[in-house]
């Protein structure tokens, strides 16, 4: 079993190739990438030691994203299923709608330290997609978007806010036709224009540089939620901490604060889409996108196709630090079919007022099903990572409604 | 047979040209086509490369991937890539064979058990485009143990001290991409450019073989022939997309083109 080290941040805990427990990561990638990766690397280093851009940072977290996200008790759901305390921290109420806010705004901050001009960024449910264009346009950068047709399609409304920010979308046709094949040519790209363009990776997945700055950028979720804790309980109380996983950006920046304590103390729960669950049905370690992962493929070691309503958990891969995670026995992970994560919306958006998208929507289906278990005194917390308004449509034709 | 890529330059050296290498997907579009069109062009190669299809390859172009997709769409397996490399050097023992592809299509089969594999059936070298130094150190020294040359890329973003390591590590054969791109896009430089940075990487150690690839035509390749050695993949491959839509006999056109290449450099 692989051990985790107590004070340094999960992000840190490679060796110098880049592996997490000598299993997990690496820099998988053509010759060609790899000085660019070395300078962002080394930018990055520096930047989140540098005041200046950690107060710049700030700054746009608080007066472009809105600052901090809500923190309340769900009290109709914790009445109706009569266990656990239900809580949710709202992040879907940032503006950009979702965690990946933060990933684009750092990354769009990265660009223009970097001097590049460009930036390109792969999106599956379009919410990084969406939040890149977005920052973009505010930084002044060119912005292009790479984005499986079938992902176009079914995340419509998403896919207009980018072009209306200015974004060029440029559809993947190969494959799937979703974020696997997405962020294949986005990474294509990016090896022929590694010059001039940043590349903005969609999750926590890539070579290690990339997976350490979604990471870092999202963490702001958990210093939020432990400050929020404090001030509701005057401690951080015993929790379980649960959050949907499609490559593991939201979970991790969700996580992050609470790593070093005791899983009896705080437990984190990951839920994967079911037909897209290499970390809760055993995959074995492939190497995809630049990185070694718990991954779903065939007997040949070809990438498997998976299936999930949800755009953005249809996925092979997995954070690398999502397999870290497993290994070392700091999280556990289970998984949520297409039937269950709509049954949990259905349930949620009769007994309160949050709308959550399709990927919470797997949260809270794990929520639903654990906390008549528990006690009163158990605090469950939901990580409500998304707004369901782009999904508006699939729900409609699944429900043959959308909630007010 | 040993050293069998170094004779090969060996040979196109005496005759004052650089090797022709080409490169085209094993299984493209079947595993007996894929082998016809190799023993088809041998004869005017030096050295043959044949690609390990993968479905996620992030370094090759559009001409590759079809080529890649189309292979995998015949059911094509590690272990038949294997037996048609043993059919290949049953006939042409002399004519040295590459194996390029992904690391996740070793990794998968084991790197020990792929190895083996390669040596037994006849595999002259590998190239695997995602394990890049030094990452690849170890993997490179499995290799040699087994008498497998893995050759090392350089790429125009590699910094002369990087370059110098990867010399120091590299076997009989370097790879240097020719332009910031994936597989199979147009020239961002100037042939000259091309080989002025041919030039630095030569400088370092003259010893070493240096082929230059990406992006390599029939209008390019004359310009590029002071390298020790040149290859041509996409324009091949997409060579078999164009014969397999007109429904004409992929093995004629693409045996026609590298008869072309080879004319132009001799």
């Amino acid at each position: 079993m692989i051990k985790l080290k107590k004070k340094i941040p999960l992000i840190d805990q490679h060796d110098k190739f880049g592996f997490y427990g000598n299993k997990f990561g690496g820099n998988y990638c053509a010759e060609t990438m790899r000085k660019p990766i070395e300078d962002l690397s080394k930018l990055f280093e520096k930047l989140r030691k540098d005041r200046k851009f950690l107060k710049k940072r700030d700054h746009y977290f608080k007066h472009y994203l809105g600052g901090e996200t809500p923190f309340f008790k769900l009290e109709n759901l914790t009445r109706y299923l009569g266990g656990a305390q239900i809580w949710c921290k709202d992040v879907s109420a940032i503006n950009g709608d979702a965690h990946k806010a933060y990933h684009a705004t750092v990354n769009a901050l990265i660009c223009k330290e970097s001097g590049k001009r460009y930036i390109a960024g792969d999106t599956g449910a379009g919410m990084f997609g969406k939040n890149l264009a977005m920052a973009a346009k505010k930084m002044n950068l060119k912005c292009k978007i790479f984005m499986g047709t079938k992902d176009i399609s079914r995340q419509a409304p998403n896919v207009k806010f980018m072009r209306d920010a200015g974004a060029e979308v440029v559809p993947v046709d190969s494959g799937s036709k979703t974020l696997v094949d997405a962020v294949s040519e986005c990474m294509r790209h990016y090896v022929s224009n590694c010059d001039n363009t940043h590349l903005a990776v969609g999750s926590a997945i890539g070579c290690n540089i990339f997976l350490k700055i979604c990471a870092w950028s999202t963490s702001q979720i958990s210093r939020e939620l432990k400050k929020q804790l404090i001030k509701e309980f005057g401690e951080i109380p015993k929790l379980k901490l649960i959050n949907v996983i499609g490559g593991g950006s939201s979970a991790l920046g969700f996580w992050n604060e609470f790593i070093d304590y005791d899983k009896k103390h705080v437990e984190l729960i990951g839920v994967e889409a079911k037909y897209a669950a290499p970390l809760s049905t055993n995959a074995k370690v492939a190497i995809l996108h630049g990185a070694a992962q718990y991954c779903l493929t065939d007997k040949e070691g070809q990438i498997a196709e998976t299936h999930s309503l949800s755009a953005g958990l249809d996925y092979p891969g997995s954070s690398p630090l999502h397999g870290l995670l497993k290994d070392s026995g700091r999280a556990r992970y289970t998984n949520a079919s297409d039937k269950e994560a709509l049954a949990a919306f259905k349930l949620i958006t009769k007994l309160e007022d949050i709308r959550p998208s399709l990927e919470p929507a797997h949260a809270w289906s794990e929520c639903i099903r654990l906390a008549p278990k528990l006690k009163k005194s158990d605090v469950l917390v939901v990580n409500n990572c998304g707004k369901g308004y782009k999904d508006k449509k699939i729900y409609i034709e699944q429900l043959g409604y959308y909630p007010k | 047979m040993k050293n069998s890529i170094n004779n090969a330059f060996k040979i196109a050296k005496s005759e004052n040209r650089p090797a022709l290498i080409s490169y085209t997907v094993c299984g493209d579009n079947t595993k007996d086509k894929s082998l016809q069109i190799l023993n088809s062009i041998s004869k005017d190669l030096d050295i043959a490369e044949w690609g390990i299809p993968h479905n996620c390859p992030t370094a090759d172009g559009k001409d590759i991937q079809n080529s890649s997709y189309r292979a995998l769409q015949n059911g094509i397996r590690l272990n038949d890539i294997f037996s048609l490399v043993k059919k290949f050097k049953k006939t042409k023992p002399s004519k040295p064979i590459i194996l390029m592809g992904y690391y996740q299509m070793i990794f998968n089969f084991g790197e020990k058990k792929f190895v083996q594999k390669c040596k037994a059936s006849g595999v002259d070298g590998l190239i695997i485009v995602d394990l890049s130094f030094p990452d690849n150190k170890n993997f490179a020294k499995l290799c040699k143990k087994n008498s497998i040359c893995f050759v090392q890329l350089i790429a125009p973003t590699t910094t002369v001290k990087r370059m110098k390591e990867i010399i120091k590590s590299s076997h009989e054969m370097i790879y240097m991409i020719s332009t910031i791109s994936t597989t199979g896009s147009v020239l961002k430089y100037s042939t000259k450019r091309i080989i002025k940075n041919f030039n630095v990487i030569k400088k370092i150690k003259p010893s070493k073989n240096v082929v230059i690839g990406f992006g390599i035509t029939e209008k390019t390749i004359s310009n590029l022939r002071s390298a020790d050695g040149l290859v041509v993949g996409s324009a091949i491959c997409r060579e078999i997309t164009r014969s397999l839509k007109d429904r004409q006999n992929p093995v004629t056109n693409v045996s026609k083109l590298v008869r072309k290449l080879k004319n132009k450099i001799i």
